[in-house]
């Protein structure tokens, strides 16, 4: 008895100084050396908030300078007059295409990519996957410049045939009716940035895949579940949230793509309704097209609308990561 | 039906199954139907054909599975196809480009293609070369990368070894966000410094767009890396009195160089293909331009694109896009293979 409360009554009074000390230690400040450390990195740090902070105000700044010049309505006029005096410029058109283009692409690649992912874990001989994985690890570098000229040069002559047989056969729903001008139009864009954004959402996707419980999978198979039935029950289920923000990824990439757009469009400022016949465009595109003959006024309007570019894609990516985030949790709590 | 087939078969439990050959024999049939109705149509088109034989081969399998084997190994068997058909739909454009490129790009690549620019060569006509262009790509990402990845590292370092509380916390969310802007935008950022100061476009300021897109990238790439280094090496240096910027700098960094320079290198083959900040504030030359700090200079991306849309389709500056494309390919899978190399070689060794 007498030593236990001995023991209990001998510990307090040692911990203050520790935790004070381990406070002072944590914090760095005990030599020289570790202060500067301490201060260049967390300085780095601050400088990446600065930076954020600085594209923000820098793209407002020049954006607000453009819209107040603006005559027409900055939001949904349907012209981008810059010259004019007084300027007239609106990005309606220029967020229905990009809306438009990343739908298209998504609509293709989502499932395809989900299949290869799915092809990659669960259905190719393990000999195949480890290799196809890593090539597909590689084409995800291709420079979109790359993507951007085989699809001005390979992909477009190639749609001809396949846009004649949408027009013949879809064409009464007005979407797919095409009046034989060059396939260099938003299906053709949508399609090519789903060939570029594959790899990214088949990495993220095929690394969820294979993170889903074995045991539950196996547990299937020897109830005589078929390999479908598993992957239904037990795969998807698993990695839905995973292949949510995988997708958000590839869209948030599609969103912003410049320069496979820019090659591949024949932009014109208007919106066309067929998705077949040229015309069109896309933020990042127009400012890209645009930007060399730009006037000042002109510039600044291509800012405002790279400005819009930006918060998009921020929420977009910020919606990716908040479904990350929360499936961390729910694996978390389920380890 | 299954009492049909337990009948046939009565030693064994399973039900009726196609023979193993099926689906091949069912995915040939297909093929040459589809080229059938292709040539009988007058479709000259391949990806017609291709897609024409990809629904033939599904349905096809659907049907006969479900005769033979019943409804849930049909499923079964139409998911299985739909995900092969699925792989090699999307092989074929990726398999088409890395060839295009490679065949289309072995026609003008030679020496005399990377040592010469396009000084006194209009786009439309043959000849010139790349040399300007790599010059100017070279420095550009080398001093994009000079100054994003001590930068990058030592956030990375912040945020793994001191970084506690709120700080730390928006600068992680920050990072994430920096990681989705679109290169355009980095571009236009620092365009609008360009405009408040009148500059006219040189080197350097592609430099700084493209460490903007870096930076990101490297934090997270380092982060992942020094998270790996276990913590008993960390102890054990601390226990031994080495004050914490030298346990940073002689353990911890040691132990995990080797990803750190994968992931720095990765972030280097990112960049060195953007060009949508190249064509906003480098521009473009057909000199050569030495000095990244003043006067337009080129880059092998924008080459690739203004050989492309400023040519009126002249086949001979197509065929330097393509070998452009070819060197900038051959470039990026390079650093990828030799980061990755590094990875495996230098990976930290955990366990015994």
């Amino acid at each position: 008895m007498d030593i236990s409360t001995k023991n209990t009554e001998a510990p307090p009074p040692a911990p203050q100084p520790n935790a004070a000390e381990q406070k002072r230690a944590a914090r760095g400040a005990t030599r020289p050396g570790d202060r500067i450390f301490l201060g260049l990195s967390r300085g780095s740090g601050i400088l990446l908030l600065v930076i954020m902070a600085a594209i923000a105000g820098f793209l407002t700044y020049r954006a607000s300078m453009a819209i107040s010049k603006d005559e027409a309505n900055f939001f949904t006029a349907f012209e981008w007059n810059t010259s004019l005096l007084p300027p007239k410029f609106g990005i309606a058109v220029l967020a229905f295409g990009t809306v438009v283009s990343s739908v298209i692409a998504m609509v293709i690649a989502v499932p395809v990519a989900v299949a290869i992912a799915l092809f990659l874990t669960h259905y190719a001989p393990r000999r195949l996957s480890g290799p196809i994985a890593y090539v597909i690890d590689l084409l995800a570098a291709v420079p979109s410049i790359v993507y951007g000229l085989w699809g001005a040069l390979v992909l477009v002559p190639n749609m001809t045939g396949l846009f004649g047989w949408l027009d013949e056969y879809l064409g009464w729903t007005g979407i797919f009716s095409w009046q034989g001008g060059a396939p260099r139009s938003m299906l053709t864009v949508g399609i090519l940035l789903a060939i570029m954004i594959l790899p990214i959402i088949t990495n993220v996707s095929r690394e969820v895949f294979r993170q889903a419980p074995q045991m539950i999978e196996e547990a299937a198979l020897a109830l005589g579940a078929t390999r479908w039935e598993v992957i239904r029950m037990a795969v998807i289920p698993f990695g839905r949230s995973g292949v949510i923000s995988a997708s958000m990824l590839g869209l948030g990439r599609a969103l912003g793509e410049t320069m496979a757009v820019a090659t591949v469009l024949s932009p014109t400022f208007d919106i066309q309704a067929s998705l077949l016949d040229p015309g069109g465009g896309t933020f990042a595109q127009n400012i890209a097209s645009k930007f060399s003959e730009a006037s000042e006024i002109g510039r600044d309007a291509l800012i405002a609308s790279g400005l819009v570019l930006f918060v998009i894609t921020l929420l977009v990516n910020g919606a990716a990561r908040a479904i990350i985030a929360r499936r961390k949790e729910y694996s978390g709590a389920n380890a | 039906m299954s009492h049909a087939v337990a009948d046939k078969h009565p030693s064994t439990l399973q039900g009726a199954r196609l023979p193993r050959w099926a689906p091949y024999a069912i995915a040939a049939g297909s093929a040459v139907v589809a080229v059938g109705i292709g040539l009988a149509a007058g479709l000259d088109s391949k990806v017609q054909q291709g897609l024409i034989a990809a629904i033939i081969f599904l349905i096809g399998v659907f049907g006969s599975a479900a005769r033979v084997e019943g409804r849930r190994q049909a499923k079964d068997r139409l998911a299985t196809s739909l995900v092969w058909v699925a792989f090699l739909l999307a092989v074929v454009p990726l398999v088409s480009l890395v060839w295009t490129t490679v065949s289309r790009g072995l026609k003008v690549l030679d020496v005399y293609f990377l040592t010469h620019s396009m000084g006194l060569i209009a786009d439309t006509d043959p000849g010139g070369g790349i040399y300007h262009a790599i010059v100017g790509s070279l420095e550009q990402v080398g001093l994009a990368t000079l100054i994003a990845a001590p930068i990058g590292v030592l956030t990375a370092i912040y945020l793994v070894e001191y970084g506690r509380g709120n700080l730390a916390r928006s600068v992680t969310f920050f990072v994430d966000v920096m990681t989705g802007i679109p290169s355009i935008v980095a571009g236009l950022f620092i365009l609008s410094i360009m405009l408040m100061f009148d500059l006219q476009p040189f080197g350097f300021a592609g430099s700084l767009a493209l460490a903007i897109l870096m930076m990101p990238v490297v934090v997270r790439s380092t982060e992942e890396m020094l998270k790996l280094v276990p913590n008993e090496l960390r102890e054990a240096s601390l226990a031994l009195g080495v004050p914490k910027w030298r346990t940073i700098l002689k353990v911890v960094l040691p132990t995990s160089i080797g990803g750190i320079t994968t992931g720095i290198m990765l972030a280097v083959a990112r960049i060195a293909g953007e060009t949508a900040p190249v064509l906003l504030l480098v521009w473009g030359n057909s000199l050569i331009n030495t000095n990244p700090f003043e006067g337009a200079q080129q880059s092998l991306p924008l080459y690739i694109y203004q050989q492309y849309a400023n040519s009126a389709g002249s086949g001979a500056a197509y065929d330097r896009a393509w070998a452009a494309a070819l060197t900038l390919i051959a470039f990026v899978m390079i650093l990828n293979l030799v980061a990755r190399g590094i990875a495996r070689w230098k990976a930290p060794k955990t366990g015994r």
